[in-house]
């Protein structure tokens, strides 16, 4: 459980929220339906399915008036998502591995074009071999396409994420895509209890978006153009100035979304940092696991914290240079592999910042959980133990070492 | 609603003059036939190829209308999503409905973009989809497509001393479009240009997708002198080469009957693509290009008594 989701300062009556048991597949089609996108495309590929049936559910029923595209294909849908975002609607879509991969080349467009459109990406691994359970290495392998990623570390996050990831998307500073990300089959498919705002909270949260420009028959415009040597970089530098207002934006958005849910979020989660010596980081539903070890064995005097990254791209260096400070040593835990390389994805940003904030603290990169392993709370003590030996004796292991996997 | 004369055509052209397409190329006066047909309110999705790479170079545009590239196999899965769009937000009174058309080469509509075109029209989208063709991916430097014939020259099916040129034969596609019963469906040629703007007013009016698929040659690609356009877009449907119909309420209507055709040679001997085809070694692929030209042309005769 997010110590966030405890939080109710300011927000509205309590009892006007609704509490429903609910799949995080189910939080995210229920949060878009909120949401009211003109458009949805999609295509179902498990275990993003859910989201995509009950959306489809919600427009058989009535109970939102979106045009709902079954597409043909992943590339297709998000085709039809940036058509119809540029056309001016609100847009929704979700999938999750292969889908994601079959999207890649769409993933670029979108972000270069500049197309607000909200994407639920379910966490999977990657065939091959084929295996349908969570891990993050689909969204590392789009890591570089210009979305803005956002983790999730439980049902209730991924409802209000959801929400608040159209505001973002759709601002006229940022007009970026986003995806929400959750890990398959661990929260895509168990069960919570989630705080659900009453519809008119979340059109009075979220109006009707209001496109920057649109392609409007009495003004024409050309969307798409060439662009050549002479004018390629200037306008992929643009985007990049757009991504840098994200953060900040974020921050106004999520202290904005408080007021009605009670529900406060920073880009990451600093959990009992404030006085810890060592310290893990990490991303998903593996946050929560980690918060949990760490309540227990603060009991017996450790002084552990845990830092889960919420936006991943773009990276909120100074907030994790900040949570830090008194840090001695620290775990960096991956879902994904990045083969060859010094070290796994987020191993290789925390490596990265540490090098250029001047932070010399024993660190150690854990890969874990490939292809939907359990990450137990035995390994998460066994973390911590290995990350206080290196502490110790001030070395830093090379490269990256699994956990959970069989010799 | 059909054009009967030259008077009859509205004055304003809404693709520019300026762009930096080839000097006789036959797609850029496919795309002017095309949007003087169309007209306005119209909005047009084009795929990757020669028309979108040589009429957008950054900061010019040659289009006065709501002009949109995104890739090369998609067109047909965009023009969805703004089809969509169009119809929620109209309804909503945010924007206001228009006609929409995908505009793709063969490269993009036979090969990489069927997927994408199938679903569309399987989906049932209000859109026109035209597929111009000229006969191999011309935009990267002639290579083969799915929509190159028999015995053509390619830099991917090159004329060697093995192999005179491409073995296989050109994919049916207007076929494989009518077997989704789209709401309209013709072949054209930009040398009957009457003909393919009324079927391009059709094919806008038509209650559901559309698709036409018209003969565009490419001086450079078929190697012909660029003066030569039109001259051979007319050759091939003089030759039975490109038959052109229609089809409708489930129905297939020949546009033009050719009765007396003019021998495939005349349409061939102007195209060094099909040179080597004129050697005495080469007279099989020759008669085995005649042979499917002539099974085609039967077979859509046949179809069109149906």
């Amino acid at each position: 459980m997010s110590s966030s989701c405890n939080n109710y300062e300011g927000g509205i009556e309590m009892k006007e929220q609704k509490v429903i048991a609910i799949s995080g597949d189910e939080a995210v089609a229920y949060a878009a339906k909120q949401c009211k996108p003109d458009v949805v495309a999609a295509y179902p590929i498990t275990p993003q399915t859910i989201i995509v049936e009950r959306f489809s559910e919600y427009v058989a029923n009535g109970e939102v008036d979106s045009e709902f595209i079954c597409v043909e294909s992943e590339h297709s849908a998000l085709s039809a998502c940036i058509g119809a975002s540029l056309a001016g609607a609100r847009v929704f879509t979700a999938t999750s591995s292969q889908g994601l991969a079959l999207m890649h080349e769409m993933l670029y467009i979108a972000s270069g074009l500049r197309c607000p459109i909200v994407m639920a990406i379910v966490n999977r691994a990657l065939s091959a071999p084929i295996n349908i359970h969570g891990d993050h290495s689909d969204i590392m392998g789009s890591r570089d396409s210009g979305w803005i990623d956002i983790f999730c570390e439980n049902s209730q996050e991924a409802y209000d994420f959801t929400i608040q990831a159209f505001k973002l998307s759709e601002d006229h500073d940022i007009l970026l895509p986003v995806s929400v990300n959750l890990d398959g089959f661990i929260l895509s498919h168990a069960v919570e209890d989630i705080k659900a705002l009453p519809d008119e909270y979340v059109s009075k949260f979220l109006p009707e978006r209001i496109p920057y420009y649109t392609l409007d028959a009495e003004k024409p415009i050309t969307i798409g153009a060439l662009a050549l040597p002479d004018y390629y970089f200037e306008i992929k530098r643009q985007q990049d100035e757009a991504y840098k207002k994200v953060l900040n934006k974020f921050k106004e958005i999520t202290k904005d979304f408080s007021k009605f849910s009670g529900r406060k979020y920073d880009v990451i989660d600093a959990f009992q940092i404030d006085d810890a010596k060592i310290a893990l980081i990490g991303m998903g539903s593996t946050i929560g696991t980690a918060k949990y070890i760490v309540k227990q064995l603060r009991k017996k005097g450790k002084k552990y914290g845990v830092i889960g990254i919420r936006m991943y791209r773009p990276f909120p260096i100074k907030e994790i240079v900040r949570a830090l400070e008194n840090v001695k040593a620290l775990a960096i835990l991956d879902r994904a592999l990045s083969p060859g390389a010094i070290s796994a994805p987020l191993g290789l940003d925390i490596k990265a910042l540490l090098y250029e904030y001047n932070i010399k603290i024993p660190v150690i990169n854990f890969v874990y959980g490939l292809g939907g392993r359990d990450m137990s709370p035995k390994d998460i003590v066994t973390i911590f133990n290995r990350t206080e030996r290196i502490a110790k004796r001030k070395i830093i292991p090379h490269g990256y070492e699994y956990i959970g996997v069989r010799e | 609603m059909s054009i009967k004369s030259l008077k009859e055509l509205p004055k304003e052209e809404l693709f520019a003059s300026g762009h930096r397409m080839c000097a006789g190329c036959g797609p850029a006066i496919c795309v002017r036939q095309t949007l003087i047909a169309a007209g306005r309110p119209v909005i047009m999705v084009s795929a990757t190829g020669c028309v979108e790479v040589s009429t957008t170079i950054y900061p010019y545009t040659s289009w006065k209308i709501p002009w949109i590239h995104i890739a090369f196999e998609n067109a047909a899965a965009v023009a969805s999503g703004i089809e969509a769009a169009l119809k929620k937000l109209s309804k909503d009174g945010k924007a206001k409905k228009c006609d929409i058309i995908a505009f793709a080469g063969d490269g993009g509509t036979f090969d990489i973009g069927l997927q994408a075109l199938s679903g569309a029209i399987e989906r049932g989208h209000d859109f026109l989809y035209i597929c111009y063709d000229n006969e191999a991916y011309m935009n990267t430097g002639i290579q083969r497509s799915g929509a190159t014939p028999h015995g053509a020259e390619t830099t991917t099916s090159p004329a060697g001393s093995v192999i005179p040129g491409k073995k296989e034969y050109k994919k049916r596609l207007t076929d494989i479009i009518i077997a989704h019963d789209p709401a309209y469906a013709a072949t054209a040629s930009i040398a009957y240009w009457k003909d393919y703007m009324n079927k391009v007013i059709k094919g806008l009016n038509a209650n559901g997708p559309a698709f036409i698929h018209v003969f565009a040659p490419c001086p450079r690609g078929w190697r012909f002198p660029s003066n030569q356009t039109i001259n051979i877009a007319r050759l091939a449907v003089e030759t039975r080469y490109f038959p052109l119909y229609e089809y409708e309420n489930g129905k297939y209507t020949l546009s033009l009957d050719i009765p007396k055709p003019k021998p495939i040679e005349e349409f061939i001997k102007p195209q060094r693509r099909f040179r080597h085809l004129l050697e005495p070694k080469n007279r099989n692929v020759l008669e085995e290009l005649k042979m499917d030209i002539e099974r085609n042309w039967e077979r859509i005769k046949k179809l069109c008594t149906l």
